[in-house]
């Protein structure tokens, strides 16, 4: 295989505190030099100006396929996550049927292959067939091998269940994804229950139904010693409730995703169905403490819960059209425009948030540039001002209320495992 | 049959809107002039029992997604009285129990060539989402718990009709709050009208939230009766609870119902209205229902009124778009 050299990029790589301009050479897919002295490549990107990164990583795709191909397939799925600049995608197992065996796993891995775009590793189902009732296969899912368990759609929502997955994939050292959500409390909504839902007549989501669950869910891996990771906290009170277990020792991760640093659910005001996903957008003080989470490392990671849903299904009532936005397309624009451009954080830790923490909580071995490391390396323009246009998107779907938005930070090159999948440089 | 109408013979300038969708983003002025417009309309047609032939040539579509007898009637009853035609569509038996989508039903409606589309929904929201997938003009008929525009009207009509001008007095709407398109509109127009406005019931139907909007949160109606000119009695939706709010039907008429002895400690000059239907002997006994202080009647005559003055400034000839008189 060629060789490729990133020159003159300042090269940001928080899994060894390196942030300063440098070259990187790349041959046979791996990373062999950092600032080699006397280069030679057979092709040469001129990164000056542009920030040079370890491969993005989104542990939260939802790609469709198996199932509801109408929506997304592999093949669409991970062409849009390398233009967003992922490297790499972890996708949750709620297809129809959802991935709970191994030959499940091995259709996404062989699809990803063939759709030959960015790495998927496949999070397996916790339950059988995500019912919530016994445990999935979990041993012979890892085999097969996932990263992750989660019967994310949907909470795990008996509580012994839960346990019990923790316990057993304490064996495994497998984190389980969990989506929070008291589902009583939460029932028939279409948004969070607050002002905006009183004046509308919607019935809301309330922010209790997220935080009371994960309190459980805490609890639940504090006695097992289990590995929970809060999947798409969304309120202030979510993010106290992981920094409380965190502090105490618990062993728990979490994420945010971009919608919800930047949204409110002021957005519902037109009824447009592209801003309903669940958990819901929640209001103003919700995103600040969900930025702060992000600050001090309470949320140790974003990923964007990219939920694709064909344009029909979005264009019905408000309670009939489907929970979903996309995120794949926007989540580093918005991530950049929100978090970085305004000083809330610098850019080592955006990218401590989108590549290298993702790759631990997982388990792979991504999120680094270290010299011998795989070479998946974004290349980002971090002032590069663009307009999101969903008509270009490589999404199968368009659901994103982000079109037309002007953001600031792009993805310029996506390379993976040393071949460059996507230029703009 | 009179053909004009005696004073406004063009749609108003002040009138600029195409749809009726709620109430909320009314300003005061055109409030009132819709006001204005029923009373004309109240008038030119005796009562509501003469017709007119301002709006012939026009097709008014009824679209129904969620039952209703009076509303719909109502309509139908308001455009003929206009001169328009009416048709029905209702979502029972329709190409909606076959999968199509209502925006597909509604365009197929209106490439039947209407000119306005009157449409009740169970669910918030949907009479925007066709306002901005059809061309012609959208009147919500009550979306759900949002909003029921011309049932507000209707209500501030009656008031208005009694006690002429609403600035400063108190109206209590009392009940199922949470679940009432009718509180909703009321609210927003009484408020802009400068009526004050008190929510009462128990905490599981009014949220303390409403305050914030400029709202009295009260669960005591014997303590907040004697300071209201006005009594709003909701019905009690029991069919859009998914749990039950209070612990029964005799405890909550014990606390809420308006019967005879709460009535002795209110003014004397009270007035009571119900956007009906309504659950006799659960917010209202018999009594007070028909007692000379109840509006309720009113409001169905009043509520045809209304809703032709909203079809007109909707769908009539407009002075400041095509110059066209009637």
């Amino acid at each position: 295989m060629a060789s490729l050299l990133v020159r003159g990029g300042r090269f940001v790589d928080p899994s060894q505190n390196i942030d300063r301009v440098a070259s990187l050479l790349l041959r046979e897919g791996v990373v062999v030099a950092i600032d080699p002295p006397d280069v030679h490549a057979d092709e040469v990107i001129d990164a000056t100006g542009m920030i040079v990164s370890p491969g993005l990583v989104d542990m939260h795709v939802h790609l469709r396929e198996p199932g509801r191909e109408e929506d997304e397939t592999i093949e669409t799925g991970t062409a849009a996550a390398i233009v967003g600049g992922f490297t790499s995608i972890a996708c949750i197992p709620n297809t129809e049927p959802p991935i709970d065996t191994q030959g499940a796993v091995e259709f996404i891995h062989q699809k990803a292959v063939r759709a030959d775009h960015c790495n998927v590793f496949v999070v397996g189902c916790v339950s059988r067939n995500r019912e919530g009732k016994e445990l999935a296969e979990i041993g012979q899912l890892v085999e097969a091998g996932a990263v992750a368990f989660s019967d994310d759609g949907a909470p795990v929502y008996d509580a012994e269940l839960m346990r019990r997955a923790f316990e057993y994939c304490l064996m495994f050292d497998k984190p389980i994804l969990a989506h929070e959500e008291v589902l009583e409390l939460s029932r028939g909504g279409v948004m969070h229950e607050g002002l905006v839902s009183l004046v509308l007549g919607l019935t809301g989501m309330p922010a209790a139904a997220e935080e009371v669950l994960i309190g459980r869910d805490a609890a639940l891996a504090e006695v097992t010693g289990g590995r929970l990771h809060v999947m798409h906290v969304s309120t202030a009170g979510g993010v106290a409730l992981v920094r409380a277990a965190k502090a105490r020792g618990v062993r728990i991760t979490a994420e945010a995703c971009p919608h919800h640093f930047t949204l409110t659910d002021e957005c519902m005001w037109g009824f447009d169905s592209n801003f309903k996903m669940s958990p819901p957008l929640r209001t103003a003080v919700d995103v600040e403490g969900v930025i702060e989470g992000i600050v001090d490392g309470t949320i140790d990671c974003i990923a964007t819960d990219h939920a694709p849903h064909a344009r029909e299904k979005k264009m019905l009532e408000l309670d009939r059209a489907p929970f979903g936005i996309l995120g794949l397309e926007t989540a580093l624009g918005l991530s950049v425009t929100r978090l970085v451009a305004t000083g809330r954080i610098g850019w080592p830790r955006l990218i401590e948030a989108m590549s290298v923490l993702p790759s631990r909580i997982l388990g792979i071995n991504r999120g680094t540039l270290r010299i011998g490391s795989i070479a998946d390396i974004t290349i980002i323009d971090p002032i590069q001002r663009w307009q999101v246009d969903v008509g270009t998107f490589k999404s199968k779907s368009v659901n994103s209320p982000f079109d037309r938005w002007t953001l600031e930070g792009r993805a310029v090159a996506t390379i993976v495992g040393g071949r460059i999948k996507h230029r703009l440089l | 049959m009179s053909s004009s109408l005696p004073q406004q013979k063009v749609v108003p300038s002040a009138w600029t809107h195409r749809h009726l969708l709620d109430l909320k983003r009314l300003t005061s002025d055109e409030i009132k002039l819709l006001l204005d417009t029923t009373a004309m309309f109240k008038e030119a047609t005796d009562g509501c029992r003469r017709k007119l032939s301002v709006l012939s040539g026009a097709t008014i579509a009824n679209l129904f997604f969620e039952s209703s007898t009076r509303t719909r009637t109502s309509f139908s009853l308001a455009a003929r009285r206009l001169g328009a035609d009416v048709v029905d569509f209702s979502a029972v038996g329709s190409s909606l129990s076959k999968g199509e989508s209502f925006i597909d039903t509604a365009k197929n409606i209106e490439a039947m060539g209407i000119d306005a589309v009157v449409v009740r929904h169970q669910t918030p929201g949907t009479p925007h989402l066709l306002s901005q997938h059809l061309n012609v003009g959208v009147i919500n008929a009550g979306d759900g718990p949002h909003e029921h525009p011309t049932q507000g009207l209707l209500d501030i009509f009656s008031i208005r009709e009694r006690l002429g001008d609403l600035k400063g007095i108190t109206v209590a709407m009392v009940g199922d709050i949470a679940h009432s398109r009718t509180a909703r509109s009321n609210f927003w127009g009484l408020t802009k009208l400068g009526a004050k406005v008190i929510f009462c019931g128990p905490p599981t139907l009014v949220s303390p939230r409403w305050a914030e909007l400029g709202a009295e949160v009260s669960h005591d109606l014997d303590a907040i009766l004697p300071r209201c000119d006005c009594l709003n009695l909701l019905r009690i939706q029991f069919e859009r609870q998914s749990t039950r709010p209070f612990p029964s039907v005799r405890e909550y008429a014990h606390l809420y119902a308006m019967n005879k002895q709460r009535l002795a400690g209110a003014k004397k000059d009270l007035l009571i209205l119900a956007p009906g239907p309504i659950n006799r002997g659960v917010e209202v006994t018999a009594d007070v229902a028909d007692c000379p202080q109840s509006l309720i009647l009113n409001q169905v005559t009043n509520g045809i009124a209304v809703r032709m003055a909203v079809l007109w400034l909707t769908c009539g000839p407009r002075s400041h778009s095509s110059g066209k008189t009637l």
